[in-house]
């Protein structure tokens, strides 16, 4: 145990930690636009899956990772806004709504990848000099993105009109109202920013880290992302330590492989390894979920009075 | 009766509207909505092996509807049936093996698994309880920490998936596959735990159709929910907390209590999918085995419109997707069969958009 902590076995934790919260951060991000104006975005999942399928297809078709990424943003948004049309104009359930965009995606990128690569399993592989750029092989360019993302965001959340109408449509829908902020139209861009934003993050999950789509790849970050969210108590600095975290944890399970040994001499079961960020998800929220404050209107359809 | 027309109208036509926009999908990957969903739903009643498979696919959707129904009548989503059931079929299974008299042939040598050999009868009853019981503490789980954290069940229900699933294939890996057996299975369970098949008594079908006399325990449980939820006390409570959970506190019902309540038994029927799957058709546990039929509970529920009746007809209808999914990849040139995960996923998200015209 002892001869791993080197300085070089920290730094690639450190760095390993970082390329898997990167994902993370996008999504929770945007989640956190979304539920900050009332909605509650269990559709995640789905918008990262739509985000890595176009971008691995538009990367590989194009060639061009920067034109990839935002074809993924773009079909994020698209989608963001079926879910926000369905959830705000129809008032359907958010969370029932939210899962069915994550089967969704689950199944249409394999009907469509099935149709042009004849593989329902995968799209095609792409050239790594055709994949996002990594700075002195450590850094991805998308991980900066997010990282720079979170000031940002803090800055439209806190310091912008726009953001104080996006947490008071989440507060006090009524309020809002009355005081002049169209709280539908918010909660449709709010909705469409978290698509944009989740997007990004799968897009980088296939055409960063990996470097094709397979199916399901995202294997529940989605929902991590949401784990952090909570964890962060809805708020933008919070969420980059809250991703960290849980970056963390994964970079520690997959340098654990091989390592650590059990009592018996032999290596840890994979699927003990596999399990851990999902383990530790439910412990954070069983332990810090008490201390957090939804945003009060979270998950009530608003519905314009006459 | 205007009531019962209005809740089968709109189940009827988020179905159709699915239709719509799965055929708009088909015609852009080029190949014939008609044909393919000809494809898709011919295959069905034709003959009674196709009938056999239609009502064996049913069966655990069946199970699965009720377990997300239960939870949604208080109030909860239960997207870890799919867990549930894969927790309960290996338990299922190990209580086969070794209580079931199993010996193994490893190598050419044979060694008994088993510690002791139960009468069939027993053997069964015990088999079944355990489906019941092993599904029941994996979906009380959830039901718990919202309980008494508050923790949001969807969340916990999928992270519950992950750890279940890999959980049981680490103990089918290292202890209860047959070293040398090259798929992921345990070995096979005794026969005395085996349940009939319906083919013994219905003289025409085909020996081969796995269709097992669990479809009839999943009309039965269809009937016990409807009286549990409508007919007592119990289940009076338990929708109550679901319809507003503060109006029920007021009037002295426990929503936590509650909670736990619904989540174990939804996860306890979840757990049934074994009772089929273990006992009646691959006699073991297969890593794997289900076709998502969790989540696919949760459209079969949601089309059901939350009601045993509407499940039944449900379940069976999902049934005819799936089974046609396999004729659908065969006989179109473009179209896999992932098709049916996305119309199940249209359906829900139609459904759940069409609920607001139902309250009304």
């Amino acid at each position: 145990m002892g001869d791993i902590l080197t300085p070089t076995f920290l730094l690639i934790l450190l760095f390993s930690s970082i390329r898997l919260a990167t994902p993370l951060i996008f999504a929770a991000l945007g989640g956190m636009f979304s539920e900050r104006a009332g909605v509650i975005n269990i559709a995640l999942e789905g918008l990262m899956l739509t985000g890595a399928f176009t971008a691995a297809v538009a990367t590989y078709e194009l060639s061009n990772p920067y034109i990839g990424f935002l074809c993924g943003v773009a079909a994020g948004a698209f989608v963001a806004l079926i879910f926000a049309i369905a959830v705000i104009k129809f008032e359907a359930d958010q969370v029932v709504a939210g899962f069915a965009v994550s089967l969704l995606m689950l199944g249409l990128p394999a009907v469509i990848s099935s149709r042009i690569y004849d593989s329902a399993g995968s799209t095609q592989q792409i050239a790594k000099e055709f994949l996002l750029p990594d700075f002195y092989n450590r850094i991805s360019i998308a991980s900066i993105l997010a990282f720079a993302l979170i000031p940002v965001c803090w800055y439209v959340l806190y310091k912008t009109p726009f953001g104080l109408r996006i947490r008071a449509a989440g507060e006090n829908p009524e309020a809002a109202d009355a005081a002049g902020v169209n709280v539908i139209k918010l909660r449709y861009v709010a909705v469409i920013m978290s698509g944009v934003l989740a997007a990004a993050g799968g897009a980088y999950l296939s055409i960063g880290q990996s470097s094709l789509f397979t199916r399901g790849m995202t294997a529940g970050r989605g929902y991590i992302a949401l784990a952090a969210l909570i964890l962060a108590k809805w708020k933008p600095i919070p969420v980059l330590f809250a991703c960290l975290f849980f970056g963390f944890t994964e970079a520690l399970a997959i340098q654990m492989q091989g390592v650590i040994k059990m009592p018996s001499g032999e290596d840890v079961p994979v699927q003990f390894i596999q399990m851990i960020p999902y383990v530790l998800t439910i412990i954070v929220l069983a332990g810090f979920i008490g201390l957090s404050r939804a945003p009060k209107a979270l998950g009530v359809p608003y519905r314009k009075e006459n | 009766m205007n009531k019962v027309f209005r809740e089968i109208t709109w189940p009827v036509v988020a179905v159709l509207a699915a239709f719509v926009v799965g055929g708009i999908i088909v015609l852009l990957i080029g190949d014939n909505p008609f044909v393919t969903f000809y494809h898709l739903i011919g295959n069905s009643f034709g003959s009674l092996n196709d009938i056999g498979y239609t009502l064996f696919i049913a069966t655990p959707l069946i199970f699965t509807g009720l377990a997300v129904a239960v939870a949604f009548r208080c109030g909860l989503l239960n997207i870890g049936a799919e867990g549930q059931l894969y927790i309960a079929a290996f338990a299922t299974a190990w209580v086969g093996i070794k209580f079931g008299g199993t010996v193994v042939t490893i190598f050419g040598k044979q060694e008994d698994w088993s510690w002791y050999s139960l009468p069939s009868i027993l053997l069964i009853l015990v088999c079944v309880l355990t489906a019941v019981i092993a599904g029941g503490i994996w979906g009380a789980i959830p039901g718990i920490l919202k309980a008494r954290f508050g923790s949001h069940e969807v969340i916990n229900t999928i992270m519950l998936n992950f750890i279940g699933i890999s959980l049981v294939s680490y103990f089918t890996q290292y202890y209860f596959k047959i070293p040398g057996d090259p798929i992921l299975q345990t070995a096979e369970i005794g026969k005395g735990a085996h349940i009939p098949r319906i083919s013994q008594y219905i003289p025409g079908m085909p020996d081969f159709v796995p269709l097992s006399v669990a479809f009839l325990l999943a009309i039965l449980m269809c009937v016990l929910v409807y009286i549990f939820l409508w007919k007592t006390k119990w289940g009076y409570e338990l929708r109550a907390v679901g319809e507003n959970a503060s109006a029920a506190e007021y009037g002295g019902i426990s929503p936590k209590k509650q909670i736990i309540i619904a989540m174990t038994i939804s996860g306890g029927l979840a757990g049934m999918v074994a009772i089929g799957e273990v006992l009646g058709y691959r006699y073991r546990y297969y890593d794997g085995f289900s076709d998502g039929w969790g989540f696919l509970g949760i459209a079969v529920a949601l089309l059901g419109r939350n009601h045993p009746l509407g499940i039944f007809i449900a379940a069976i209808f999902f049934a005819v997707l799936k089974r046609g999914e396999i004729f659908v990849d065969i006989e179109t040139k473009y179209v896999s069969k992932d098709l049916v995960e996305v119309l199940q996923a249209i359906i829900i998200i139609f459904v759940a958009s069409l609920q607001k015209f139902t309250r009304k």
